[in-house]
C-alpha cells in the first residue's frame, strides 16, 4: 500500500462500464507490528464519514492495533481512506481521553463517580419535569452514535419525557438531503445505490468534493475514469475541487446561486426535449408548475447569475439530457447554502423527468455527511418520528404508542420537531433549562460561534455533555460523561447508501467511560420512565435487543429491517435495507417500478412550500396528491440575503479537508492527520490575495459582520471573489487551551481567550440563518473583507495533495 | 360603481400589510426565519400593489368615505416585548393577511362578475401569495404556541 496522506486515493484498479469494482485491500497496523502478531481481528466498518467501508479491526493485547479493508463488502471491496488508516483507532487512544465522569463545583469541572454524575442530572430532570414540564428539555445529538442509541434516546425523549425539542448536528450536514428526499418522492429513503458508480455513463456532483469526503467512493469514481469507456463527469462547485480537474464541464458558480442554474439545467431538458413523457405522466405530478418556474431562467440568464459560461450550462445540461444512465451526487455546496431543499429538489427534478431512478446506472444519491446520520433520522432522535413516520398523521403516532405502550399523548406530535438552531435560540431565551448533548461540539460546528458560546454559558442553563474527549463543548457543563468510542461498543450503522453494517466491541473502554446506550439506558432506568402497565419503557439489557426493538418499529415501513440481524450481518458484507423476509438480500435500489411513498396514509410528510416552510397540511396534500406519484417542486430563484458590498466584498465558504472529520476531536489526535493539516488557513484566489496585498503564508484577518479569523492564507485556484476556510479547526489545541482540555479541568474563557482570541474556528464569521424547509444553517452564504495583518514565515500549511493545493503556476 | 372603493381599500391595505412585515421582520431580527421571510413577504405586497396600479388607473380609486368603509386597524407600527411578543405580532399579522385574502377574494368575485380579465391575472396571483403567507403564519405560530405559553418567563 502506497503512503496514503501523499497518495489518498491509492492505486487505481480501473474497471469499464458494468462491472465489478476490483477488490482492493489496504491495511496498516501499529509500527512494528506484521499480521502475525494480530490476536483477532474484529468485524467493525469505519466512522469518519458517511461512506461506511466495511473494515476489520486488529486487536493485540486488549487493545486496537490495526485496521483492514473488508474485501468482501459492497461498499469499499476492501478500500480505506487516509481517515479510516491513520484515524481510526489511533484518534481514540490519545491519553486526553475522559476516564471518569465530571462535574462542576465552584465553577470547575472535578472528576466524580457515576452515581453521582447520574444522579445530579436525574435530580434537576425531576427537578424541572415537575416545575416547569417536558419543554424545559432539549436533546441535540450527532451523526456518530449507533442506531440502537439514537434508539434509545427518541424513546426516552419521545415517550420518556415528551420533548419536541430533539436533533442532531446531521441538521448541520444532512437535513436537507432528508427534506429534499420527502419533498419530492413522499418519505426519506437513498433512491441509488454505489453499484450505480460502477453503471453510469455520466456523473453529475453537485456541491459534492466527494475526493476529500468521501475518498473511497472518490476511488470507486476514479477507477471507472481511467477505465474503459468512462463516464463524463459534471462539476458544481467554485473551488478548483479534485473533482472539478477531472471535469469533463466544471461550473464554478458563485456561492449562493446553486437554484438559478438548477432552474436552468431543467429548463434545457424542456426546451430540448430531452424528457420522458411517459414516464412524467405515469409518474409525476405538477409538470406543468415546474415548467413555468424554470421558464426564463436561459443559460445566457444562469451565465449572467452564477458567474459561468453559458455554453457550459448547455454542454451540462446536454450530458444530462442524452446520456442513458446518469447518476447525481449532491453534498454541502448545495445542502449549506441558499436555497437549499429547493436546488435539492431540482436534482430529483432532473432525474423524474427522464425516468431515471431504480435502474443500474441511473441513481440518485442525496449525500449524507456523518457516518451514521442515516440513523439519526430513521430513528427519530433527530426529532422526526421513528420509521419514517408522519408527526402530522394520527394514525402513526397511533401506531407508535401501540409498539412503546404508552399514551398517545406524550409523543410530541402537535407542532414540527424543534430544529437545532431553534433549540438553542429556546436555550438563550431561558426556556430550555436542561439541555443534553451527546457526541458532538456545537462551540466549534455551529454557526456565529460567539453566539454558541453564550448561549453553552448561560446561568440558567444545565448543560449535560457526553463525549470521549474534552470538547470545546464539555467544557461549558455542569456534567460531563465520558463514553466509549468505536470499536469500544458494539453496535449497527447504515450509510449513504442504506448499507447496514455491524460494528462490534474489539476493546474495553479506557477508564470507566461508558457506551452511550448504557447512559442513555441508565438514566431512563433512574428516572423511572414506564408504559402504560407500569413496565419499564427501555428494558433492553444491551444494543442486540435496542436492534430487534428497532426492526419492530421499521416493520412496514420505507426503512424495514426485519429481514436483519446481527448474526446475519456477521461475516459477510453491509446489507441494503429495506431488508425484509421477502427480500432477505436487501434492496439495490428503491423506486424501481416508479412507485414512490406519496400516498397520504403511508407518507413521512405533508411537504412544504419550498420558498418559505410552510407545511402544506392534512386537507390540502389530500386535495391534491395523486398517490404513488412524485412531486415535480420549483421555487423561483432570488439572491440570498448576504451578498457581498463595498464594506464585505468577498464571498465566504467553508468545508472539508481530506484529512479531518467534523471538529478534529479523533482526527486532530493522529499524529499522521494532524501532520497533513495542522492548522487552520484561508484559501484565496491569486487576484484577491493581491488585491489584499498578500502573499502565501501571510497573516490575513477574515472579517464578517460577526467576527474574525486571523489564519495564514494559502494562494490557491479557488474562483475570484470567493474565499474558503476549512471548518474542523477549534481551540482544544491551541498553546494554552490545548493543554487546558488535556487537564480535564479547562477553563473555556482561558481556551478561548489563547493565542489573542477566539480567531481559528470558521464559523466565526458564519450567519445564523437556515433554509426554511430542511432548517440546514448557511455554512456557505456569508460576506467578508480580507486584510493582511503581518508577513508569514513561510508558506502556509494547507495541504498540497487536495483541493488546497496552491495556485496553479504559483511559485 | 363600488369596485373603485375596494380596489382602493386593498390598495392600501396591502401597504399597511408591507409596512407591518417590514416593522416585525426588524423587531425580531434575533429570529431569523421571521425576519427574512417577512421581508419576502413585505416585497411581495409591494408587487402586488404594482400589479393593480394599471387596474387602478382604469377604474380610479375611490377613497371618498373610506374612513368609514375602512375594516382593519393602522396595522402593527412597533413590536411587542416580552416572552408572548413573537407570537402576538405573528397574530396581528394573521390578522391582516386573512383580511387582505377576503378582500381579494371579494374583488375576484367582482372582477368575474364584471369579466375583467386584467383584474381576474392581478387576483390570481396575489391571492395565491396571501394563501402560502397564511399557512407560514400558522406554522410558525403552531411551533412557537407551546413554549411561548407553557414554559417561557
Ligand atoms: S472513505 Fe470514509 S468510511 Fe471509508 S475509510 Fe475513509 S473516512 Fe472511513
Amino acid at each position: 500500500m502506497t503512503d496514503r496522506i501523499a497518495d489518498i486515493w491509492g492505486e487505481r484498479t480501473p474497471h469499464g462500464s458494468g462491472q465489478a469494482w476490483p477488490e482492493r485491500v489496504d491495511q496498516v497496523l501499529a509500527e512494528g507490528l506484521t499480521d502475525g502478531d494480530v490476536d483477532r481481528w474484529v468485524q467493525s466498518a469505519c466512522v469518519l464519514c458517511s461512506n461506511g467501508c466495511g473494515c476489520d479491526i486488529a486487536v493485540k493485547d486488549g487493545k486496537m492495533v490495526g485496521i483492514r479493508g473488508r474485501a468482501q463488502d459492497r461498499v469499499n471491496r476492501g478500500r480505506l481512506g487516509p481517515k479510516g488508516l491513520y484515524g481510526s483507532w489511533q484518534g481514540e487512544q490519545h491519553r486526553d481521553r475522559l476516564t471518569r465522569p465530571l462535574i462542576r463545583v465552584d465553577g470547575e469541572l472535578v472528576e466524580t463517580d457515576w452515581d453521582t454524575a447520574m444522579g445530579r442530572i436525574v435530580e434537576r430532570s425531576k427537578e424541572l419535569l415537575a416545575s416547569k414540564g417536558p419543554l424545559s428539555h432539549g436533546f441535540y445529538t450527532s451523526g456518530q452514535l449507533f442506531l440502537e442509541e439514537y434508539y434509545a434516546l427518541g424513546m426516552l425523549g419521545k415517550a420518556g419525557i415528551g420533548t419536541p425539542h430533539m436533533d442532531g448536528n446531521t441538521r448541520l450536514c444532512t437535513a436537507t438531503a432528508a427534506a429534499a428526499l420527502k419533498e419530492s418522492f413522499g418519505a426519506d429513503g437513498q433512491p441509488g445505490s454505489y453499484t450505480d458508480v460502477d453503471e453510469c455513463s455520466a456523473i453529475f456532483l453537485y456541491g459534492h468534493n466527494m475526493a476529500e469526503t468521501q475518498t473511497v467512493l472518490w476511488a470507486r469514481v476514479l477507477d471507472r475514469l481511467d477505465g474503459p469507456n468512462p463516464p463524463k463527469l459534471v462539476c458544481v462547485d467554485p473551488r478548483d475541487t479534485e473533482v472539478a480537474r477531472r471535469a469533463d464541464v466544471h461550473l464554478p458558480v458563485h456561492p449562493g446561486t446553486n437554484l438559478a442554474l438548477m432552474n436552468g439545467l431543467v429548463r434545457e431538458l424542456f426546451a430540448n426535449g430531452w424528457i420522458d413523457e411517459d414516464y412524467i405522466a405515469e409518474h409525476t405530478a405538477n409538470v406543468e408548475q415546474l415548467r413555468s418556474v424554470v421558464e426564463p431562467w436561459t443559460p445566457e440568464k444562469v451565465a449572467e447569475t452564477c458567474g459561468v459560461q453559458a455554453a457550459d450550462v448547455r454542454r451540462a445540461a446536454e450530458i444530462f439530457g442524452t446520456e442513458d444512465r446518469v447518476l447525481s451526487t449532491v453534498l454541502q455546496g448545495f445542502y449549506q447554502s441558499a436555497h437549499a431543499t429547493a436546488s435539492a429538489c431540482q436534482v430529483n427534478n432532473l432525474h423524474l423527468l427522464r425516468g431515471m431512478l431504480g435502474r443500474p446506472g441511473c441513481g440518485l444519491l442525496q449525500m449524507n455527511g456523518q457516518p451514521t446520520a442515516q440513523n439519526n433520522r430513521e430513528c427519530g432522535a433527530d426529532g422526526d418520528l421513528p420509521g419514517f413516520r408522519n408527526w402530522e398523521n394520527p394514525q402513526h403516532v397511533q401506531d407508535l404508542a401501540r409498539l412503546w405502550n404508552v399514551d398517545p399523548g406524550i409523543i410530541p406530535h402537535w407542532a414540527p420537531p424543534t430544529h437545532a438552531l431553534q433549540i438553542f435560540r429556546y436555550v438563550e431565551q431561558g426556556s430550555i433549562e436542561l439541555l443534553w448533548i451527546s457526541a458532538t461540539n456545537p462551540a466549534v460546528s455551529m454557526p456565529q460561534l460567539e453566539r454558541i458560546r453564550h448561549i453553552l454559558d448561560k446561568d440558567s442553563l444545565f448543560l449535560v455533555v457526553q463525549d470521549i474527549y474534552l470538547t470545546e463543548t464539555a467544557q461549558y457543563a455542569d456534567v460531563v460523561l465520558p463514553c466509549a468510542a468505536w470499536g469500544e461498543k458494539t453496535g449497527t450503522f447504515t450509510n449513504v447508501d442504506r448499507t447496514v453494517h455491524l460494528s462490534e466491541k474489539a476493546v474495553d473502554p479506557p477508564g470507566e467511560a461508558r457506551s452511550d446506550l448504557d447512559v442513555f439506558l441508565d438514566y431512563a432506568r433512574r428516572m423511572g420512565f414506564t408504559d402504560k402497565d407500569g413496565q419499564p419503557l427501555l428494558d433492553w439489557s444491551g444494543p442486540e435487543d435496542g436492534f430487534e426493538a428497532w426492526k419492530e418499529c421499521s416493520r412496514g415501513r420505507p426503512c424495514d429491517y426485519t429481514g436483519l440481524s446481527y448474526d446475519k450481518l456477521r461475516g459477510g458484507s453491509g446489507i441494503q435495507w429495506p431488508c425484509t423476509d421477502g427480500r432477505p438480500g436487501g434492496t439495490e435500489r428503491l423506486y424501481t417500478d416508479g412507485e414512490f411513498p406519496t400516498a397520504p396514509e403511508y407518507c413521512e410528510s405533508f411537504g412544504h412550500d419550498l420558498l418559505t416552510g410552510a407545511t402544506t397540511g392534512e386537507t390540502r396534500y389530500k386535495a391534491t396528491v395523486q398517490p404513488g406519484k412524485a412531486w415535480l417542486k420549483a421555487i423561483d430563484y432570488t439572491p440570498p440575503h448576504e451578498e457581498p458590498d463595498a464594506e464585505y466584498p468577498l464571498r465566504y465558504t467553508t468545508g472539508r479537508t481530506a484529512y479531518h472529520f467534523h471538529t478534529r476531536t479523533k482526527t486532530g489526535r493522529s499524529r499522521r492527520l494532524n501532520a497533513a493539516a495542522p492548522d487552520p488557513w484561508i484559501e484565496m484566489s491569486v487576484e484577491d490575495a493581491a488585491r489584499a496585498g498578500c502573499q502565501e503564508g501571510d497573516i490575513a484577518r477574515v472579517t464578517s459582520r460577526r467576527g474574525s479569523l486571523e489564519v495564514p492564507v494559502r494562494v490557491g485556484d479557488i474562483r475570484p471573489g470567493t474565499v474558503f476556510a476549512p471548518f474542523h479547526y477549534g481551540y482544544w489545541d491551541t498553546s494554552d487551551g490545548g493543554a487546558a482540555a488535556g487537564s480535564g479541568t479547562g477553563d473555556p474563557a482561558v481556551v478561548l481567550k489563547s493565542d489573542g482570541g477566539p480567531h481559528r474556528a470558521a464559523n466565526e464569521l458564519t450567519v445564523t440563518e437556515w433554509d426554511p424547509v430542511s432548517k440546514q444553517p448557511l455554512f456557505k452564504n456569508a460576506a467578508v473583507r480580507v486584510e493582511k495583518l503581518r508577513s508569514g514565515d513561510g508558506p502556509s500549511k494547507a495541504p498540497d495533495t487536495t483541493a488546497s493545493r496552491r495556485a496553479t503556476g504559483a511559485q | 360603481m363600488k369596485l373603485p372603493v375596494y380596489i382602493g381599500l386593498l390598495d392600501e391595505a396591502e401597504a399597511t400589510l408591507a409596512s407591518s412585515f417590514r416593522v416585525v421582520a426588524d423587531g425580531h431580527g434575533d429570529e431569523p426565519d421571521v425576519h427574512f421571510i417577512l421581508q419576502t413577504f413585505a416585497k411581495k405586497c409591494d408587487a402586488h400593489r404594482e400589479a393593480l396600479k394599471p387596474v387602478i388607473d382604469r377604474y380610479g380609486e375611490d377613497i371618498e368615505g373610506e374612513e368609514e368603509h375602512r375594516l382593519t386597524a393602522n396595522g402593527v407600527k412597533e413590536v411587542r416585548s416580552g416572552p408572548l411578543a413573537l407570537m402576538l405580532d405573528l397574530q396581528d399579522l394573521y390578522v391582516l393577511v386573512n383580511h387582505i385574502d377576503v378582500t381579494w377574494m371579494m374583488v375576484g368575485q367582482a372582477a368575474k362578475g364584471d369579466r375583467d380579465k386584467e383584474l381576474q391575472g392581478v387576483v390570481e396571483q396575489c391571492e395565491g401569495d396571501s394563501e402560502v403567507e397564511i399557512r407560514w403564519l400558522q406554522t410558525r405560530m403552531k411551533q412557537a404556541a407551546p413554549q411561548a405559553l407553557l414554559v417561557a418567563e
